[in-house]
C-alpha cells in the first residue's frame, strides 16, 4: 500500500516510459493527453533524455522515427486527431521495422469532435490507420494500473518485434486518478545491429523500387512477423465466464461500465460475465470464440457506432448471436442502459 | 602507373554506384562536394545522410554512410531525432525545394529555428524532377511545368520562394549561404560552403543551411549546356548567390 | 462503496478537493478513483470531479449517480441534487447558495464554507470546509490525520505553506457540524 501513488493515466504512461528506458519524447499538446508532454518535458531532462514540442503531429512522429532509426527508445503521444497526423509516420516506421511506441489517448470524433474519452479509433488503431499492408501491435488498458504496465511491456514488444506499438487509451483513462505501483523494468536487452550512427553504414529506407519483386519479399518479412505475434501477443481478461449465460465484451472504459453492469446484474440472479479483449490487435479471437461456446448471446459495449464488434463477429463467426450497444461522440454507457438490454434478451 | 601521376580518386566518402541522374543533372555534382568534404574533415565513418523525397531518394546508395529515408519534407525532423541521440554523429539533411519548402516548410523553420546540429544541403532546381517535372515553390515567373503549362502565373500561385532569406530571419542558424553549380568556379565555391557548413556541425557549432542552385535540364526541356545557361540568367538574378550569415564573421 | 461528486466554480478547488480525499482514502487501504471534468470547463465555468471510494475493486469509475455530492455553488447545486441516490447526502455550501435544496429523501448539510474559509485568513480554503464537514458525516472514507497527510503529498510542495490554514479551515467545519 505504501508504494501506491495517485497517478492519472497520463502520468502513469509516461513515468511508466521513462522507467522502461525511453529516453526520448516528441509530440504536440492536445487535449486530453496534455500531461503526457508536460511530464515528459519535465522529467526526461531530470534522467538525461530529451524532450521536443516539436511544431506538429507530422513532425513529432518523424523526429520518433530518427530516434528510433538511431536504435533509441523513443515515444511520442496524442489524441484522436493528432493521431490521424502521425498515421504518415506510423506507416514509414512499420515499413523501415523501427520500433516505437505511441499512445492515443483518444477524445470524440470524427473531425475535431470532443474532448472526451470515446472509443471511435479501434478501426484506425486496429487496421493499420496509414497507408499499405502492415500492421501495428494495440494494447487497451483499462485503468491506471494497465496503463503504467502496457507501456512498459509496449517497449519490450515494440523492440522484440521491431514494430510500432500503439496504446489506445480514452479521454477518461487519461485524465482519471487511481493508484498505481510503478513497474519494474523487463530488464530484457535488444540489440540494434540495424540501427545508424554505431558505425555498421546501415540504410534505413522504405522505398523499394527493385527488383520488382522487391517491395513484394519485404512484404513478407513483415507478415511473418505479424504472423508470430498473432501466435505469442495475445492478451485478454475473462470475468465471471463459467457459469455466465451472457458474454459482455468490451475494452478499456466501456469494459469497466460492463463489469459494474455484471455486478448488478449477478445481484438480480441473472448470469453474466464479460471477455475484455486487451490486445485488440492481435484480436483474441479463438479465446473470445472459446469464451462464448454454450452461451445464449454475446452483447459487444463499446463507446462508437461499434468497430470492434466486426472482430468480436469474426470470432464468434455465427455460432451464437451478437448484440451491441454503444454512445458515440465521448457519451459513456451507463450500467443501467447494459442491464436494460440484458434483461430484454430474458 | 606510378603514384606520382595520380592526381584524381574517388572520394572513399562514394560507393561504386553508378547514379541514376540524367545527363546535366547537378545533384551528383552536390553528392560530390559533399563526400570530398567528409573525407577532407575526417567524418567519412561518423555521418549519417538523410534521403529526401525527390530524385535525391536514394542518395544512400551513392554515398558511402549510414543513410536514412525520410518521409517527404519530414528529414528535418528525422535528422533532429537522430542528432539527439547521437550528437556526435554528421547528420545531413539533403532535400530539395518541393520536399525544404513546400510540404517539409514547417519541419524546415522549426529545425532552423531550434538551431538544431544539423547541416541541411538544399538542392533547388526550381522544378519536381522525380514526378515528372510540376511547379515546385522555386519555380521561375513564366517557367512552364506539367502544372504551369502556359508558364507560372504569380497573379495565380505567387512567386518563388527564397529559402535563404526566410531562413536568414531567424535567430539561431550559424551559417546560410546560396552557392550554384552551373560552372567549375561556382562548384568551387559551392564545395566550401558545403564543407564549412559540415565543419561547423562537427564543430558543435550549430544550424548550417546551404542552398545550391541546381539544374534539371530533363524537365526544364534544355540540353545540359542551355541548362547552365538558363541558370544563371534565370535563377540567379532571382536568388542571388552569396553568404547570408556567418556567426564567425 | 460511496462514488462522490464535488462540484463548484472553476477555481473553487474541487477537483483538488476530490484528490486529496482519493489519496487519504488510499492510504487506509481503500480502493479509489479520481475524475475530473476537464479542459475549456475548468476556466471559469463549472468544474466537477468524481470520486469512488471502495473496499473492493472499482468496476466503473463514472459517476452517474452518487451517494454523496458536495456542492459549492449553485449551478452545481441545479445539476447534481435530483441526481444524488437516494438515501444519499448533499452538503452545500451556504455562504454562496441562496436557495434551499428541495429533495426529501436525502439527508442535507449546509456549511458556510466560504465564510469560514475566510475567517481563517483565505479566500480559497472553502473546499478544505467542504473535506472537513465531508469527514464528519462520512467518517468511514477517512481519518483527519490521513487528510492532513494527504495535504502534504497531494499539493504541490510550493504550496505547502498554505497547509496550516487548510488545516484550521477543515478542523472548523468539522466541528461545525454537530
Amino acid at each position: 500500500m505504501k508504494n501506491k501513488i495517485l497517478m492519472k493515466g497520463n502520468e502513469a504512461a509516461a513515468e511508466a516510459a521513462v522507467i522502461a528506458g525511453c529516453r526520448y519524447y516528441f509530440g504536440y499538446p492536445i487535449t486530453p493527453q496534455n500531461e503526457i508532454p508536460e511530464y515528459m518535458s519535465k522529467r526526461l531532462p531530470e534522467v538525461g533524455g530529451t524532450f521536443i514540442q516539436a511544431e506538429s503531429e507530422t513532425a513529432a512522429i518523424n523526429m520518433v522515427f530518427g530516434a528510433s532509426a538511431a536504435g533509441a527508445r523513443s515515444m511520442t503521444s496524442s489524441s484522436s486527431p493528432g493521431i490521424s497526423l502521425k498515421q504518415e509516420g506510423i506507416s514509414y516506421l512499420a515499413a523501415a521495422q523501427l520500433p516505437c511506441v505511441v499512445i492515443n489517448v483518444s477524445r470524440g470524433g470524427p473531425g475535431l469532435g470532443n474532448i472526451a474519452g470515446s472509443q471511435g479509433d479501434y478501426f484506425q488503431a486496429t487496421r493499420g490507420g496509414g497507408h499499405g499492408d502492415y500492421r501495428t501491435i494495440v494494447l487497451a488498458p483499462a485503468n491506471c494500473q494497465e496503463i503504467a504496465d502496457l507501456t512498459l511491456e509496449a517497449f519490450d514488444l515494440a523492440d522484440e518485434y521491431r514494430m510500432v506499438v500503439m496504446i489506445l487509451a480514452d479521454g477518461f483513462l487519461g485524465q482519471m486518478s487511481e493508484p498505481v505501483v510503478l513497474p519494474k523494468p523487463s530488464g530484457k536487452t535488444f540489440s540494434k545491429e540495424w540501427a545508424v550512427g554505431i558505425g555498421n553504414k546501415n540504410k534505413v529506407a522504405s522505398l523499394i523500387l527493385s527488383p520488382e519483386d522487391g517491395l513484394t519479399k519485404h512484404n513478407y518479412v513483415l507478415k511473418d512477423i505479424y504472423d508470430r505475434v498473432e501466435e505469442s501477443v495475445i492478451k485478454y481478461e475473462e470475468y465471471m465466464i463459467e457459469d455466465a449465460d451472457y458474454i459482455l465484451c468490451a475494452y478499456g472504459s466501456s469494459a469497466r461500465i460492463c463489469k459494474q453492469a455484471i455486478q448488478e446484474l449477478r445481484a438480480q440472479g441473472i448470469k453474466v460475465g464479460s471477455f475484455r479483449p486487451i490486445t485488440l490487435w492481435p484480436f483474441p479471437y479463438k479465446e473470445l470464440k472459446k469464451a462464448t461456446e454454450g452461451k445464449k448471446r454475446v452483447l459487444t459495449v463499446e463507446m462508437s457506432f461499434g468497430q470492434m464488434l466486426e472482430d468480436v463477429k469474426l470470432s464468434v463467426n455465427g455460432t451464437i448471436p451478437v448484440d451491441f450497444y454503444g454512445i458515440p461522440g465521448g457519451m459513456i454507457p451507463t450500467p443501467e442502459e447494459i442491464v436494460e438490454r440484458i434483461k430484454s434478451y430474458e | 602507373m606510378n603514384n606520382e601521376e595520380l592526381i584524381y580518386t574517388k572520394s572513399k566518402s562514394m560507393t561504386q554506384r553508378e547514379t541514376h541522374y540524367c545527363p546535366g543533372c547537378t545533384h551528383g555534382v552536390v553528392h560530390k562536394l559533399i563526400a570530398e568534404s567528409l573525407d577532407e574533415i575526417g567524418m567519412v565513418d561518423n555521418a549519417i545522410v538523410i534521403a529526401p523525397v525527390g530524385c535525391a531518394v536514394l542518395i544512400y546508395d551513392y554515398l558511402a554512410l549510414d543513410g536514412v529515408e525520410a518521409a517527404h519534407g519530414r528529414a528535418p525532423a528525422v535528422a533532429t531525432g537522430i542528432k539527439r541521440v547521437h550528437p556526435d554523429k554528421l547528420v545531413i539533411s539533403y532535400q530539395g525545394d518541393g520536399d525544404l519548402l513546400a510540404i517539409g516548410m514547417g519541419e524546415t523553420i522549426h529545425a532552423a529555428n531550434r538551431g538544431e546540429n544539423i547541416t541541411v544541403i538544399f538542392v533547388n532546381n526550381a522544378i519536381y524532377g522525380m514526378t515528372g517535372g510540376q511547379m515546385a515553390p522555386t519555380t521561375m515567373p513564366g517557367q512552364k511545368t506539367t502544372t504551369t503549362q502556359s508558364g507560372r502565373e504569380p497573379d495565380d500561385v505567387g512567386m518563388p520562394i527564397r529559402a535563404c532569406e526566410i531562413i536568414n530571419t531567424l535567430d539561431r542558424p550559424v551559417y546560410i549561404e546560396r552557392v550554384s553549380c552551373h560552372n567549375p568556379a561556382n562548384i568551387n565555391k559551392a564545395k566550401k560552403a558545403i564543407k564549412k557548413a559540415l565543419l561547423n556541425q562537427k564543430e558543435g557549432k550549430g544550424y548550417s543551411f546551404v542552398e545550391v542552385l541546381a539544374t534539371c535540364p530533363t524537365n526544364w526541356g534544355l540540353t545540359p549546356k542551355k541548362s547552365y545557361e538558363w541558370l544563371e540568367s534565370t535563377m540567379i538574378p532571382y536568388y542571388p548567390l552569396g553568404v547570408f550569415r556567418d556567426k564567425e564573421e | 462503496m460511496e462514488k462522490i461528486i464535488f462540484a463548484g466554480f472553476g477555481g473553487q478547488g474541487v477537483i483538488s478537493a476530490g484528490k486529496l480525499l482519493a489519496i487519504a482514502s488510499m492510504r487506509e487501504g481503500k480502493e479509489v478513483s479520481h475524475i475530473p471534468s476537464y479542459g475549456a470547463e475548468m476556466r471559469g465555468g463549472t468544474a466537477n470531479c468524481a470520486v469512488v471510494v471502495s473496499d473492493d475493486e472499482i468496476a466503473s469509475a463514472i459517476v452517474h449517480k452518487p451517494t454523496i455530492c458536495i456542492v459549492l455553488n449553485e449551478p452545481s447545486l441545479d445539476k447534481f441534487e435530483s441526481l444524488i441516490e437516494s438515501g444519499g447526502i448533499l452538503i452545500y455550501n451556504s455562504s454562496i447558495i441562496n436557495r434551499k435544496p428541495q429533495r426529501e429523501d436525502i439527508k442535507i448539510y449546509s456549511i458556510p464554507c466560504n465564510d469560514i474559509s475566510e475567517h481563517n485568513g483565505s479566500i480559497r480554503a472553502a473546499n478544505m470546509a467542504a473535506l472537513g464537514a465531508l469527514l464528519k458525516v462520512k467518517p468511514e472514507l477517512a481519518t483527519m490525520e490521513s487528510m492532513k497527510m494527504a495535504l502534504v503529498e497531494g499539493i504541490s510542495e510550493r504550496n505547502h505553506k498554505f497547509n496550516p490554514t487548510n488545516i484550521k479551515v477543515m478542523e472548523e467545519a468539522y466541528s461545525y457540524l454537530k
